[in-house]
């Protein structure tokens, strides 16, 4: 088998692994073969005892009591706050703790989008967006009668799973919103180079990216990345369930009205009128989840000790892999960079030559394969892994848009992570072939 | 290892759905979708009079895309409410459709199981509502 030994001799995977206390679990005789990172990816123990030491030992409410263990809490927190800021380049008071990304980016449409968008604006999105950065631009353009534009996925040869470079944005956009990386396809989109190409040609047009799927991948530098929002989900990146993060450019916050009301989020409340807190807690209404914020800057210690760019090279090397295997199993349609895909709907014979924003051919793709097999849903397929105990998503991957774009209702799809194996491919890549022989 | 769920009679149904396709000038129709998994379904129904006079399913058909669980109830459940009365089929129920489908379903499954049954009673309820319609009009 090719690719065997990972060249990267200080990427233990097993020592990793060791890390995870859910890859012990076992389902009947078989181990976890867990290929659902895109969707959500398993904690480590530190993140599980960071969680842990915040309630055991310094839990309070944050930004309120005078309390030592309050001070201790609210010191927790915003230290979180400080890791998330130095791991994204950013500035502490850009970095706002949310949810998820969802919450992130309904913010910047209710906040932003509601003040600055007017009728007869342009919003741009792409056929590749995530239903979180697709529905609220959506319901903002219906809302403010503005024009909504997608931009199409290219179909054929390189540029397979591209977005289409020829794109030319209307003069009067006012917003373009893009995913840093496809849920489903794994494509890697050039954020510098989207954002000058949306700014040139629509001159005060403001770029936020869905970061979701890009963020627990690569190492990031937002200020100099040309977006003005960057979203992104702690689950991600191995952080908990409910720590959310939105990055915004510092003057666009100032001026920017906040989204929610209420607590924390006031400097000065009268009868009649209220003056709004310092970035960020303009943004932060109630009691935050403080817990989840520091199980994130954990998750990001954990990660960064490792290293994402070994972690991107160790699970590009899987989904390299993966996609060869896969490719071997006749009646296997895989979508997305290197894949073998065409989608009927492409435009007709017209020649796709790379042209600006481009990717490094490296970076082109993260360790998503979206698949499908002829004559089996994916929902069966995944039904049927399960039962050996390997999980994947099958479905739309809230990307409608996109598998309306691709002509099908759904697809399987393995994502690959920091603890995942080869062995795990191969295991993948039988159950795939054993499915196959059900439905023969 | 069992794979309980896709035994042969699942997947005879999967590959050679019956009832599949469209009538035209249906008496009613109706369509659903599982937003879980993008799975469609829309049915078309004929309703016809038994010997007593009483409304019966004359005639029924399915299309759409779906996985071999929401395929297969449908193509059965077709075929087992032909001829039953408006009432009976309000009278169905889920576990009615688990012993027709033979197999365990597994809980991540049964919005595919029951999918067809869901559009199948919402048609039925459509038409009566329409009929309502028209004799207060």
């Amino acid at each position: 088998m090719a690719k065997q030994k990972p060249s990267n001799a200080s990427f233990n995977v097993e020592k990793i692994r060791a890390d995870f206390p859910i890859l012990k679990r076992r389902f009947g005789k078989n181990k976890l073969a867990y290929l659902d990172n895109a969707a959500s990816a398993q904690k480590p123990q530190a993140v599980i005892d960071a969680l842990a030491d915040f309630y055991a030992n310094h839990y309070s409410n944050v930004h309120r009591s005078v309390s030592t263990l309050a001070m201790e809490a609210t010191d927790a927190f915003e230290s979180a706050r400080e890791t998330v800021a130095q791991h994204v380049g950013a500035q502490t008071e850009e970095i706002v703790f949310t949810r998820n990304t969802s919450e992130s980016i309904n913010l910047v449409a209710y906040a932003w989008g509601n003040a600055n968008v007017k009728a007869g604006d342009a919003i741009v999105i792409t056929e590749m967006d995530h239903h979180s950065n697709l529905v609220p631009w959506q319901q903002l353009a219906l809302l403010k009668k503005a024009e909504l534009h997608y931009i199409p996925v290219e179909d054929a040869g390189e540029q397979n799973g591209q977005l289409d470079a020829d794109f030319e944005f209307p003069e009067n956009t006012k917003l373009f919103a893009f995913p840093h990386v496809s849920n489903v396809l794994g494509t890697v989109n050039d954020i510098k180079g989207w954002s000058q190409k949306a700014k040139f040609e629509a001159p005060g047009t403001t770029v936020v990216v869905d970061g979701a799927a890009g963020a627990p991948h690569f190492q990031l530098d937002l200020p100099a990345s040309g977006a003005d929002f960057y979203a992104f989900s702690g689950h991600k990146m191995c952080g908990p369930m409910g720590s959310g993060v939105l990055w915004g450019k510092k003057e666009i916050l100032q001026e920017m009205p906040p989204f929610l009301f209420g607590g924390s989020m006031i400097s000065k409340v009268e009868k009649e009128k209220t003056t709004w807190a310092d970035l960020p807690a303009k943004f932060e209404a109630g009691t935050p989840n403080a817990a989840d914020a520091v199980g994130l800057a954990a998750a990001i210690n954990y990660l960064n000790k490792i290293g994402l760019k070994k972690i991107h090279d160790h699970e590009i090397k899987l989904a390299d892999y993966a996609c060869e295997e896969l490719a071997k199993i006749n009646g296997v349609t895989l979508y997305g960079p290197n894949g073998n895909a065409s989608y009927a709907t492409g435009k007709n014979g017209k020649d796709h030559v790379a042209k600006k924003p481009n990717v490094e051919k490296a970076q082109n793709r993260v360790g998503i394969v979206a698949f499908n097999l002829d004559g089996v849903h994916a929902h069966d397929l995944g039904s049927i892994l399960d039962q050996d105990a390997i999980a994947i998503r099958s479905g739309h991957h809230c990307a409608q848009a996109l598998m309306e774009r691709l002509n099908v209702a759904a697809t399987a799809r393995a994502s690959f992570y920091l603890y995942n194996t080869q062995e795990e491919v191969d295991r993948l890549v039988q159950g795939v072939k054993r499915v196959k022989k059900i439905f023969s | 290892m069992s794979d309980a769920m896709y035994r042969d009679q699942i997947l005879d149904h999967y590959k050679h759905p019956h009832n599949q396709g469209h009538l035209d000038k249906p008496d009613a129709r109706f369509s659903d979708n599982n937003p879980l998994c993008g799975d469609e379904i829309e049915v078309f129904l004929k309703i016809g009079k038994d010997a007593k006079g009483k409304a019966i399913i004359a005639d029924v058909k399915f299309k759409g895309q779906g996985c071999a669980i929401s395929t297969a109830s449908a193509s059965m459940l077709t075929d087992e409410i032909k001829g039953l009365t408006l009432d009976q089929i309000k009278a169905l129920t889920r576990d009615d459709v688990f012993k027709m489908l033979g197999v365990p379903i597994s809980p991540a499954r049964v919005k595919c199981a029951l999918l067809s049954l869901k559009a199948i009673k919402a048609a039925v309820y459509a038409y009566l509502g329409q009929k309502l319609n028209e004799k207060v009009e």
